[in-house]
């Protein structure tokens, strides 16, 4: 089944390596130490790479948000309040229970369900709540003048890097989940390749 | 009666020299605080300020038998209130220069007068120790300053005796403090019509230098220069050993990391006191916040117990799937 369309192949990729980028340098900078064999990149090289790779994941997300506008791709990306906590627990139960007795998977992929719920709510709260925010409190720690001083007594710049160091931890988090449950598919590396041929081999294919 | 008259000339002469003796006792330093000092002097050195503290002076030309106006050469001319604000403001002008200008027109020998170095008045003595001085000179002397002395350099060019204000060490505001040392250093760095009458150097240009430097702006308003162009010298609170700029401090991480250098020069007179919020470095939060080097221990803690929970999860959740596929 053609599941991903070139462009949402190729916004992932970019936004794949772009994210993987971002996590090594903020780390790098996080954890910097004097001596530098101990970094995993220098504290300059990581700034500079930190500051690129995020110029253009901010123009790598603007494609992926016109892109759901656009196309019908963006409807992957609505969340049903209709049985929303029932069907999050039965994609949980599958996943920890289910598919180790065999069972049938609860909300199998088809061209109108890409997402099971458990994706849909990572994703949706991944690229339109943790992502925006990371974004912007990046901004504000690029250009530190745009940083309100004092917010409730505390440095407005200890707020934003707070922000942006828990919503980067949280997109680090995403990224190991993602990576891991990709490999829950018909084979541990047949939900990759999808992403990569945009064809999608379902377990009954 | 005579000799009455002698102890109580004595006497008045003993009063009036005790305030300048005593310049940086507590007394003082709590008077140097206030916006009301009068110096005891005020009067006696208005005979100088007179035509020293404006570009202008006027006097009687007896010769000509009539009153001159002429213009005071700028390195005479000194500032009446920035003298008064000064660390030196307790002070008369005859405590550092020659009771012989009192007379007008000067001797012409008062131009070979000795100036007083810092150490002259405040080496080798107990009441100035905690700012080592003698440190300070030691520090200078290995400096690339130094090497222009005798081209004219002296610990005046960078503290002028007639305006300066200990900055670091009194001052609340960290940014004043920074403003005030880097403009110290601007003052010839940045100017060259200064600069040239020390160097035969090129103008430089200080921002075109420090182009390599992420975001500029905040660094030269959040640290001093000598952070990076100075050695951390742990008997002065302010480095003075000035290093040539191949040797000035180029590594990021010199600042941004847990053992930021910074705790041990811009903010070594705070770093004593220590916030209990978890934050490495915390007392640099109290001005600023530099990356790497303000990091939170309990959310290093959180988010690696929250990353070893997720490995403990898929970790067990793939022994369950290889014990299904062994089953199979």
């Amino acid at each position: 089944m053609y599941l991903y369309p070139v462009w949402v192949r190729l916004w992932h990729f970019f936004n794949a390596v772009l994210i993987l980028i971002l996590i090594i340098t903020g780390i790098s900078m996080q954890y910097t130490g004097k001596d530098e064999s101990t970094l995993i990149v220098g504290f300059a090289r990581a700034v500079k790479w930190h500051n690129i790779a995020a110029g253009l994941l901010i123009f790598n997300y603007v494609f992926f948000v016109i892109g759901n506008i656009a196309t019908a791709n963006g409807k992957y990306y609505k969340i049903e309040k209709r049985n929303f906590f029932s069907d999050l627990m039965k994609q949980l139960r599958y996943y920890s229970w289910g598919m180790f007795k065999g069972e049938e998977h609860p909300f199998p992929v088809s061209l109108e369900r890409k997402f099971n719920p458990l994706q849909r709510i990572s994703y949706v709260l991944a690229m339109y709540v943790a992502l925006p925010l990371v974004v912007i409190s990046g901004l504000g720690l690029l250009f530190p003048e745009t940083v309100i001083n004092r917010f409730f007594g505390i440095s407005g710049l200890i707020i934003t890097d707070i922000l942006h160091i828990t919503m980067g931890f949280c997109l680090s988090i995403f990224l190991v989940v993602h990576i891991y449950t990709c490999t829950l598919g018909r084979k541990p590396f047949s939900l990759f390749r999808g992403i990569i041929t945009g064809y999608h081999k379902s377990d009954e294919d | 009666m005579r000799s009455m008259r002698s102890w109580l000339l004595i006497y008045v002469l003993l009063i009036s020299v005790r305030p300048a003796a005593n310049g940086f006792n507590g007394r003082q330093a709590t008077n140097q605080d206030t916006t009301t000092f009068v110096s005891p002097f005020y009067g006696e050195n208005e005979r100088c300020f007179k035509c020293h503290g404006q570009s202008k002076y006027e006097y009687t030309n007896e010769n000509l038998g009539r009153q001159v106006k002429a213009l005071m050469f700028s390195e005479r001319v000194i500032d009446r209130d920035k003298f008064y604000d000064s660390n030196h403001k307790s002070f008369s002008c005859t405590d550092c220069h020659s009771v012989d200008y009192v007379t007008f027109p000067h001797p012409g020998e008062l131009r070979m007068e000795q100036q007083y170095n810092c150490l002259d008045c405040h080496g080798g003595d107990d009441k100035f120790a905690k700012f080592g001085f003698e440190a300070i000179e030691e520090d200078y002397q290995a400096s690339v300053h130094f090497k222009l002395e005798e081209g004219g350099f002296s610990c005046w060019k960078c503290h002028n005796p007639h305006s300066y204000k200990i900055s670091a060490r009194n001052s609340n505001n960290l940014k004043e403090t920074v403003l005030y040392d880097n403009n110290i250093c601007l003052n010839c760095h940045a100017n060259f019509s200064h600069f040239q009458l020390l160097t035969d150097r090129d103008e430089i240009n200080i921002l075109a230098k420090h182009d390599w430097l992420p975001n500029q702006s905040s660094h030269f308003k959040s640290v001093r220069c000598i952070e990076c162009h100075s050695e951390v010298n742990n008997n002065v609170l302010v480095s003075h050993l000035i290093h040539p700029k191949e040797k000035a401090v180029k590594k990021c991480n010199e600042c941004h990391s847990q053992n930021s250098l910074l705790m041990s020069s811009l903010y070594k007179f705070e770093s004593k006191k220590q916030r209990k919020d978890g934050f490495f470095n915390g007392i640099i939060l109290n001005e600023s916040y530099v990356i790497g080097a303000n990091r939170n221990e309990y959310l290093n803690i959180f988010s690696l117990a929250i990353f070893g929970v997720l490995i403990i999860i898929i970790g067990t959740h793939i022994f369950f799937r290889l014990i299904r596929k062994q089953n199979k």
